[in-house]
């Protein structure tokens, strides 16, 4: 039987979300295809990665972590002109670590400051994350909100329990939500549609489904994302059109295949650096794979890796 | 898969008898289209229809095994596209590749490498699968050479590589009987290869430069008595790797090409000279439809990511991934130090070991079997609850192992304290520790 190639058309396709402001905006998401298959549909958008930089470092991260920006470490502004100028990073995202009660416990007018700083120092659009405490990120993220209105920024994670504070504040002062589930097709959805409720459009919404690294849950981040494509491609969800984002650098980061060295553990060979690139460079190509259009990542050698394979692959 | 009742139906005999104990031929038909039943129940099926259904009843994508004993390895057979649908089956082979124009020392290093680098994970040993032995000398004697001192140096299935025939027959008879994959025929020397692998008992990659060219002649190898085929499309970069393999699934699940309907082979070391590169080019092959994938080497740091990676992604997604019950060490504990109780589900322990290690304090670590439920859902399924858990730890053992009576559960159970504290008795103290593991390192810091 001779071949002939076998194409998918779906009755329904991946909307798309627009962050930063002017000729640097950035729109992802628009997918007609399941990922990377451009021979079934249009891929419009390219995935992009979003380069980490931290307000405040974890003293225990690995050399192969903090190496590529030693010089830069405790300046997160500093850091993302870093990754912008000499990692060629497309965006950046902002991970405000020291807001963390369990923490620093930075205040939520801190925050809003150094997002303020941050836009002004850099040329690409900006992802802000909070801490993921859920009572401190309804605050400070709903601040930064406000006091940076109408600069289009990505902001989460919103979760069940603050969604409505962060999401007003997204819609009240013209930015996008990241909508958080904990791993699960209908909660995501749930989400989504919680939100969309409270008056935020599709378009304003993006999916972190809560991202697993290799040996961490990855293959249940893979197939509940793999699942969410198919519901809005193939059955033509309307609910679960929003884009997906994964959360993925510092999962990765923190595996211990990543962290031990060979004295700890000798199976796992000397060569961290290679061992840790990899792992985050593997589970952000497996987060692709499964339909991700936004990576946020943290090492530079990773990232150029992933997009290496995004171009190619979309070439 | 297979045919529908209707199909079947039509190459029954159609005389209602019964004998197969069904009413009719017709309900016959339908369970064995529902898997039901067995076709041998019926005594009056012709051979013929015994044929086209057994022929139809095959798997679409047919399973290769390659090597023999203890490490064969079974690649293809796979059913699906998305893992949620049914488990993938045959986890990608990964092979290694040596030579003949590498040194000794290269070679050794390399098949050192294949048979020792390995993890053990969720009571598994991860490991690489094959030995790739190319010849790139043309000399079919020194090319036969290597192949005896692979044989002799790893129990792994071979792929056996070379352009120039004589030198894959001279590579192919010295591993007769072994269970070689021959690479490759092509559609000018099908009919020679598919003799050579009759002959030494081998199978065969089928190698073109498009899909189109391999299904032209895949079957004149299955004529020539060779079913077991692992096809080479000629993808020398990820973008074609990818639509290759996405494809040639699509043909043999969708279309029921059987001329396609193998395990394909990706040389991503043909791909890159970047190890980087070509570990993300294997970590593709793994998620997305390679069957075998051959490597420049077998290193650790490669492998650790590529291996863990294997494993999540051919894990059965409807029955996690268990831990053994019993008392985890972490840290090196000691009699003071503290005592975490949790779950056998392997996520759950993963993360909180983590978590654990990570804060450096020496820590006991309780896992408890409760059929691979993380702890909310063993809770709610009456299985991480005060009744059961009781006796549990002290059928551990553990008490004797500390000099303090402290035992910590996690903050999601925090319900179950005051009845887990009945069922210990005032022997114990039960202490609710965080719901996230990722407060852990700050609660076990502060103690
Ligand atoms: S035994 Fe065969 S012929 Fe008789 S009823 Fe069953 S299927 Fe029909």
């Amino acid at each position: 039987m001779a071949f002939s190639a076998l194409t998918e058309k779906y009755s329904g396709k991946m909307g798309t979300l627009t962050f930063g402001s002017g000729d640097q905006a950035i729109t992802v998401g628009g997918q007609a295809a399941m990922p990377f298959c451009t021979f079934d549909g249009e891929i419009p958008n390219k995935p992009i990665v979003a380069m980490e930089v931290y307000d405040v470092v974890d003293p225990e991260w690995p050399a192969a972590v903090v190496d590529p920006f030693k010089d830069v470490i405790n300046d997160p502004i500093a850091w993302a002109k870093k990754n912008i100028d000499e990692y060629g990073a497309k965006a950046i995202c902002l991970q405000l670590a020291s807001t963390d009660p369990n923490g620093e416990n930075k205040s939520a007018d801190y925050a809003a400051e150094l997002v303020s700083k941050m836009i002004e120092a850099i040329s690409v659009p900006l992802v802000v994350w909070g801490s993921g405490n859920v009572e401190k990120d309804a605050e400070v993220l709903s601040k930064i909100c406000e006091v940076n209105e109408g600069k289009n920024l990505l902001i989460g994670p919103a979760v069940e329990e603050n969604y409505k504070k962060i999401a007003a504040a997204c819609l009240g002062y013209g930015h996008n939500v990241v909508s958080q589930s904990p791993i699960d097709v209908n909660m995501a959805k749930q989400m989504n549609i919680l939100i969309s409720n409270l008056g935020l459009p599709m378009d304003k919404i993006i999916m972190e489904p809560s991202t697993g690294a290799l040996g961490y849950g990855v293959e249940y981040s893979y197939s509940v994302m793999e699942r969410i494509s198919l519901a809005a491609l193939a059955q033509n969800d309307e609910k679960m059109q929003c884009p997906i984002t994964n959360d993925l650098g510092k999962e990765c980061w923190k595996a211990r295949e990543v962290k031990l060295t060979e004295e700890e553990e000798p199976a796992f060979g000397p060569d961290l650096e290679k061992r840790g690139v990899l792992w985050e460079a593997i589970t952000g190509f497996d987060m692709l794979l499964a339909g991700s259009n936004l990576l946020i990542m943290r090492n530079p050698k990773a990232v150029k890796l992933v997009e290496e394979c995004i171009d190619e692959l979309l070439a | 898969m297979g045919l529908t009742g209707i199909q079947i139906f039509k190459l029954l005999p159609k005389t209602n008898c019964k004998e197969c104990g069904s009413p009719t031929c017709l309900a016959f038909a339908m369970a064995l289209a529902g898997g039901k039943a067995e076709l041998d129940k019926c005594p009056y099926v012709s051979d013929e229809a015994k044929a086209t259904l057994s022929e139809a009843s095959a798997p679409p994508i047919r399973g290769v095994v390659i090597g023999t004993g203890d490490k064969a390895k079974k690649v293809g057979e796979e059913l699906v596209f998305y893992r949620h649908e049914k488990t993938f089956l045959n986890p990608t082979a990964i092979a290694c590749l040596v030579t003949d124009a590498m040194d000794d020392a290269e070679v050794d290093a390399k098949i050192d490498n294949l048979n020792n680098v390995q993890f053990e994970r969720v009571g598994l040993t991860l490991e690489a699968d094959l030995l790739a032995v190319r010849c790139v000398s043309g000399d079919a004697g020194k090319f036969e050479a290597l192949v005896k001192k692979a044989l002799g140096a790893t129990e792994k299935g071979l792929i056996i590589m070379a352009d120039d025939f004589a030198a894959l027959e001279a590579g192919a008879k010295a591993a007769s009987g072994k269970g070689a994959l021959l690479y490759a025929a092509t559609a000018d020397n099908c009919d020679q290869v598919a003799a050579l692998a009759k002959e030494t008992g081998a199978s065969v990659v089928a190698k073109g430069a498009s899909i189109e060219e391999v299904a032209d002649f895949t079957g004149k190898i299955v004529s020539g008595g060779v079913k077991d085929i692992v096809i080479d499309a000629g993808a020398r970069d990820i973008k074609s790797m990818f639509y290759n393999d996405n494809q040639i699934r699509r043909a043999a699940l969708k279309a029921k090409n059987r001329d396609l309907g193998f395990p394909t082979i990706d040389l991503v070391c043909d791909m890159t000279d970047d190890p980087y590169k070509e570990a993300m080019l294997a970590s593709l092959a793994i998620a997305k439809y390679g069957a075998i994938v051959v490597m420049s080497d077998i290193d650790k740091e490669r492998m650790l990511p590529l291996f863990v990676q294997r494993l999540n992604i051919y894990t059965d997604p409807q029955r996690p991934m268990v831990m053994d019950e019993g008392i985890y060490e972490i840290n090196k504990p000691g009699p003071d130090s503290p005592v975490i109780i949790t779950t056998n589900f392997a996520l759950t322990y993963f993360i909180v070991a983590a978590e654990i290690e990570a804060s450096r304090v020496p820590t006991w670590l309780l896992i408890m079997d409760v059929e691979g439920m993380s702890v909310l859902t063993a809770w709610s399924a009456g299985k991480f609850v005060a009744d059961a858990m009781a006796p549990f730890v002290v059928k551990s053992g553990i008490r004797d192992k500390i000099n303090h009576n402290k035992i910590i559960i996690p903050g999601y159970v925090a319900q179950i304290s005051g009845e887990f504290q009945e069922e210990l008795g005032s022997d114990w103290e039960v202490v609710i520790g965080t719901r996230e593991a990722s407060d852990i390192p700050a609660f076990l810091k502060a103690l």
